[in-house]
């Protein structure tokens, strides 16, 4: 095993541990505060495959900004800050049979996947990725049509979200 | 001597002798010498941030026409160690209905979302902890766990003012993190990349002299990001006594107390980085790295000054107006100044230096005087409509 593998299985086997006490802890804000390391450790698993971009905004958009107003959220809307009630959903056995169903697929269709044995080749230096990655988000041989699109209906929400807020005199 | 000229590349050569030398492997040589680069980095942090409670102190006292700390070492110069004894030695208490592991992870992540901080600094030419390319986000990033911090502090207190404090103050980190992050795109218009250390080398001209606005409108976010005066609503101490770190004591205070200060130093440093050329002044650089060190350390102090000239003049702005300057002000100032630099970037690229200078200089002044009249009209007619209900009122008293 090689120094990054065990880094890799310390930080996947960590952010799984996160992420399942994010659904078992009965505090909400705890399972905030565990949302946001498994966050964390996704940003890591980010930044294991040099994809220092994404691991950084991952922090900034998750961390910093959805999980803060999760908290924040909680904290306006719950009396006691301290939920305790009933953690399990009547529809659970469906659940987790849907999510059973899920893994299952997904690990028959990953059997016959050739990329698990292939190792990662080298990238060459001076490679910039976020340049590369801007200019494919820009170019019209690129992604430059979904991109705007995804920003109209960001614009679009966020006139909506100020339009239901707004207080008329 | 290889040494003055590159002391980090030779350390590291004569340790990894050593390490290889005891029948160490070499990767494994490699993560000891990183640890323990990263090691005297952080102490080096720590002691520094010793010395900026005395500079602190001592200047607060100067603009209130005081002495400040004089007995305990020439100038008072051992008082911070004393401080440092009392907070060590005292009781370290924990309120009662306290979230225990929260409690007493807040301050260490808030001294933790500092120092993380100096990893993208450039200090020198070859100094300098990791090139990420993407350091401008990486310092926003930061900001965030920051943030988590103080509202993990508030919570988990199982305090009314510290919670309200926390929440006050994340109101404002976030709200002002907007226009920071746009402001912080302006020098990676100009130097085409988010890394510090080539943002440091594209100043050839200080990009505080190419938008000069940018400057400014990143002194006032990070002076709000820090939660100081005038933004210092989250610890307003005529009401929430402390705000989120009224319940901690001892060490666990101390960790605030300095993750504050050497916050404040950092965004010091990063004004001088960002806009003031880092360590570049007129080819000293090129002489010796610690000539370099030097020169950014001054920088930083210099802006450090500033936060702190700011905060001891300034009074507190009630928390409305504040994000109300921030939403309806600063940050659509700051957005229309990054369309303006990214077109007229545009527009000039084949233009000559002086040109380009002078066009992106006037370009500033002309945002800054457009927003400033603007909000000059808007606060006369805010006027006007009060003066009116004020007279409608008393006519019919």
């Amino acid at each position: 095993m090689t120094g990054e593998q065990i880094i890799f299985l310390l930080v996947a086997v960590s952010t799984l541990v996160f992420a399942l006490r994010v659904v078992t802890t009965g505090n909400l804000v705890h399972a905030a505060l565990w949302l946001i390391a498994t966050l964390a450790g996704v940003a890591a698993l980010f930044a294991l495959l040099d994809a220092g971009f994404l691991a950084v905004v991952q922090v900034v958009v998750y961390i910093g900004a959805i999980a803060i107003l999760f908290i924040f959220a909680v904290m306006l809307t719950r009396k006691e800050m301290r939920d305790r009630g009933p953690q399990m959903n009547p529809n659970w056995r469906f659940g987790a049979l849907l999510s059973l169903v899920m893994f299952g697929g997904l690990y028959l269709l990953l059997q016959g996947w050739t990329g698990m044995e292939k190792t990662v080749s080298d990238i060459p230096s001076g490679f910039d990725a976020v340049s590369v990655l801007g200019d494919a988000l820009t170019s019209p041989n690129g992604y430059v049509l979904p991109f705007e699109v995804a920003s109209v209906l960001l614009v679009a929400a966020l006139v909506g979200a100020v339009y239901v807020a707004f207080n008329r005199k | 001597m290889d040494f003055w000229k590159d002391p980090l590349k030779v350390a590291a050569d004569w340790l990894m002798g050593i390490f290889t030398g005891w029948g160490m492997n070499e990767i494994a040589a490699q993560v000891l010498i990183g640890f323990l680069g990263v090691l005297v980095l952080l102490s080096l942090l720590m002691v520094l941030d010793i010395a900026l409670v005395w500079v602190e102190r001592k200047v607060v006292s100067r603009f209130q026409s005081r002495i400040g700390p004089n007995r305990v070492g020439p100038f008072g110069l051992i008082q911070p160690f004393a401080d440092i004894i009392k907070l060590l030695i005292k009781e370290d208490t924990t309120p009662e209905g306290a979230d225990r592991w929260v409690y007493n992870l807040a301050p260490i992540l808030s001294m933790m979302s500092v120092l993380v901080l100096w990893a993208v600094v450039p200090l020198a030419p070859n100094i300098l902890g990791v090139d990420l390319n993407v350091g401008a986000l990486y310092i926003i990033a930061t900001g965030a766990i920051g943030t988590l911090s103080i509202i993990m502090a508030g919570w988990s207190s199982n305090n009314k003012y510290s919670l309200i404090g926390a929440f006050r103050e994340v109101a404002v980190m976030l709200s002002f993190e907007i226009p920071m992050l746009t402001v912080m795109l302006i020098p990676t218009i100009f130097a085409s990349s988010m890394g510090i250390a080539a943002i440091t080398n594209a100043q050839d001209t200080w990009f505080v002299f190419l938008s000069p606005l940018a400057a400014i409108i990143f002194l006032i976010a990070a002076i709000a990001e820090l939660g100081r005066a005038p933004f210092d609503m989250g610890e307003a101490e005529s009401e929430l006594v402390s705000g989120y770190n009224i319940e901690y004591s001892g060490m666990k205070f101390g960790m605030f107390y300095a993750g504050e200060l050497l916050h404040a130093f950092t965004y010091g440093g990063f004004w001088a980085i960002l806009f003031f050329g880092g360590y570049r002044f007129f080819g000293l650089e090129q002489v010796s790295p610690f000539l370099a060190i030097a020169v950014v350390m001054f920088k930083a102090l210099i802006g450090y000054w500033v936060i702190m000239w700011i905060k001891y003049t300034v009074l507190r702005i009630r928390i409305d107006h504040m994000l109300g300057f921030n939403w309806r002000f600063l940050t659509p100032v700051a957005f229309v100044l990054l369309m303006v630099t990214a077109f007229m970037n545009a527009l000039l690229a084949d233009a000559p230096n002086w040109l380009y200078i002078s066009g992106m200089f006037l370009s500033n002044v002309l945002v800054a005087w457009i927003s400033l009249e603007t909000a000059r009209h808007y606060s006369r007619r805010e006027r006007e409509r009060v003066e009116e209900v004020k007279k409608t009122v008393e006519a019919h008293h």
